[in-house]
């Protein structure tokens, strides 16, 4: 006879309700949050605190007039996550309505109109930062200029900048790395002089922008160790968009980027391990996973060499967000392949 | 060689005709329901709009131009697309009576699709030749396609989900097809022109 072994106490619990998954991947996101802060100044947590005030009152506005029950659903933080989110993908000196603006439209369209949090279709933070620089690209590609001003801005300039548009957006703001980048490539400079030119790149990337990514990458490895997420659709992401980039760049290092340049400029890795796996918008079977992650990554390289926003990641989310029911459908188990 | 990938390029993504220029959207909104009636709607479509453009221009050149009649160009063509659209119709019902049914009325009406007049009339205004002009219908053709079954996969998730009783069915619809044209700006500027 079998004989069928009762495990005794205690049971472990895992503790995986929707807030505390939010919030680890938020605690996860911190170091990189401090590492911006350091290079960029304090403007960031202004943008964030303003983003996460409006989606708050945006949810419960939404909650109370679907006669939903609000605490339980403010307090799961998706909301807050897609503000930060949103607050890390614009410039940190871009006036207030920037980010009232694109959260609001995040967390009612994008999230809300499909039902909530489990429904959306598109990514909400990627889909608000959409709607922004489509709608007001000068506001959103002005990035604040380190060499310029020498050293970042203080919390009072900061404060004036958001507030009241004290200062001419020209005057310490400049293009992105990507955006410099493409536009020089674009007058026929090859890119070893773009490098030594200006000093808005250093040793990896973009100045500034390696250390930020190496702190968000380290955040997103911890996440993968603690089984928040899976690893397939970060590693997929990353190891295409360095294979793709590596063939361009032996095949004609003048006009195309280095793979290192790829992944530690922009938010290549903040949208690896932070945007791309959003649980909701991305694909859910294994094989899906694979594809959405690689395809992202190939996208992104594409959108960065020859599209007209050198900034890619969002639209390189959006698009795969559109293809995810699709690949789903014909990757889940069972499936006949057609 | 790259002149005719660019035009595939250029109709499949950049200037994809549903989301980009807006054309097609009666099938695009009417036929997304389901994955199964898209796909085959999609596959019925291409055939139509890559042989309708090649008639077309056969037509144009060889008929209207030689007898000055350009100004019969619209009437003409959709003359052409009904031809068309009766013959894949007849075709579609000897080859595949299911999907006869299950397409319906929208077999149909594949000759009120506005992109396959509008094909034919920028084949046209364009001045292209004959494979550019094949060519243009069929990645306006594939554009569609690639439009509507992504569509349509996204509307069977939506119908499980938790959608406002007021934003439910085509309002909900729209707005996803406006977040997706919002997408497809991505690919704004991949080739100029």
């Amino acid at each position: 006879m079998m004989n069928l072994h009762t495990p005794s106490s205690p049971h472990f619990h895992a503790n995986n309700s929707i807030s505390q998954v939010m919030f680890t991947v938020i605690a996860a996101l911190s170091p990189g949050i401090a590492v911006y802060i350091y290079f960029f100044g304090s403007g960031l947590l202004i943008q964030m605190l303003l983003g996460i005030l409006t989606a708050i009152t945006c949810e419960t506005l939404i909650l109370l007039a679907r006669k939903k029950p609000v605490w339980p659903f403010i307090s799961d933080g998706s909301a807050v996550l897609t503000a930060i989110l949103l607050a890390l993908s614009i410039p940190p000196s871009s006036p207030w309505w920037i980010i009232v603006l694109g959260t609001s439209f995040a967390i009612v369209f994008v999230k809300h109109l499909y039902g909530g949090l489990g429904y959306n279709i598109f990514n909400p933070a990627m889909a608000g930062y959409a709607m922004l620089i489509i709608s007001f690209p000068k506001e959103i590609t002005g990035w604040f200029n380190i060499q310029a001003n020498s050293t970042s801005l203080s919390l009072s300039e900061y404060l004036g900048l958001i507030f009241t548009e004290s200062k001419s957006s020209d005057t310490i703001s400049q293009a992105t790395p990507l955006d410099h980048f493409k536009t020089q490539i674009g007058l026929e400079q090859p890119a070893s002089t773009i490098f030594t030119d200006t000093n808005l790149y250093s040793g990896l990337g973009a100045y500034g922008f390696e250390w930020i990514g190496l702190a968000f990458a380290l955040g997103g490895v911890w996440l993968v160790y603690k089984k928040i997420m899976s690893w397939h659709i970060p590693l997929s992401l990353l190891i295409s968009l360095v294979l793709i980039s590596l063939v361009f760049y032996a095949w004609d290092n003048n006009n195309y980027a280095s793979p290192l340049f790829h992944l530690f400029s922009g938010a290549t890795l903040l949208g690896a391990f932070f945007i791309a796996t959003d649980p909701v918008s991305a694909c859910s079977t294994l094989r899906g996973k694979i594809i959405y992650g690689s395809c992202i990554g190939v996208l992104i390289f594409i959108i960065r060499n020859w599209g007209g926003y050198p900034d890619a990641i969002a639209f390189a989310v959006l698009i795969m967000n559109m293809c995810a029911p699709t690949i789903d459908y014909y990757t889940r188990p069972g499936a006949q392949t057609p | 060689m790259t002149e005719y990938l660019l035009i595939l390029i250029s109709t499949v993504l950049v200037n994809n005709f549903v989301l980009v220029k807006f054309l097609g959207l009666c099938p695009f909104m009417g036929v997304s329901r389901k994955l199964e009636t898209a796909t085959g709607m999609a596959l019925a479509t291409t055939f139509v709009l890559t042989l309708s453009s090649i008639c077309s221009y056969l037509v144009n050149t060889y008929l209207l131009k030689p007898f000055e009649l350009e100004y019969l160009s619209t009437i003409a063509f959709i003359l052409v697309i009904a031809a068309v659209v009766q013959f894949t119709e007849m075709v579609v019902q000897k080859t595949s009576p299911l999907l006869y049914q299950v397409l319906g009325i929208f077999l149909p009406l594949i000759t009120t699709n506005c992109a396959v007049l509008g094909v034919a009339l920028l084949n046209v205004q364009q001045d292209f030749g004959f494979i550019e002009s094949t060519l243009y219908g069929f990645g306006a053709a594939v554009g569609f396609s690639l439009v509507l079954i992504l569509f349509a996969a996204m509307r069977e998730r939506i119908a499980a989900a938790d959608v406002p009783a007021s934003f439910q069915g085509p309002a909900i619809a729209m707005i996803t097809a406006g977040l997706m044209s919002m997408a497809f700006m991505g690919f704004a500027g991949l080739v100029k022109g």
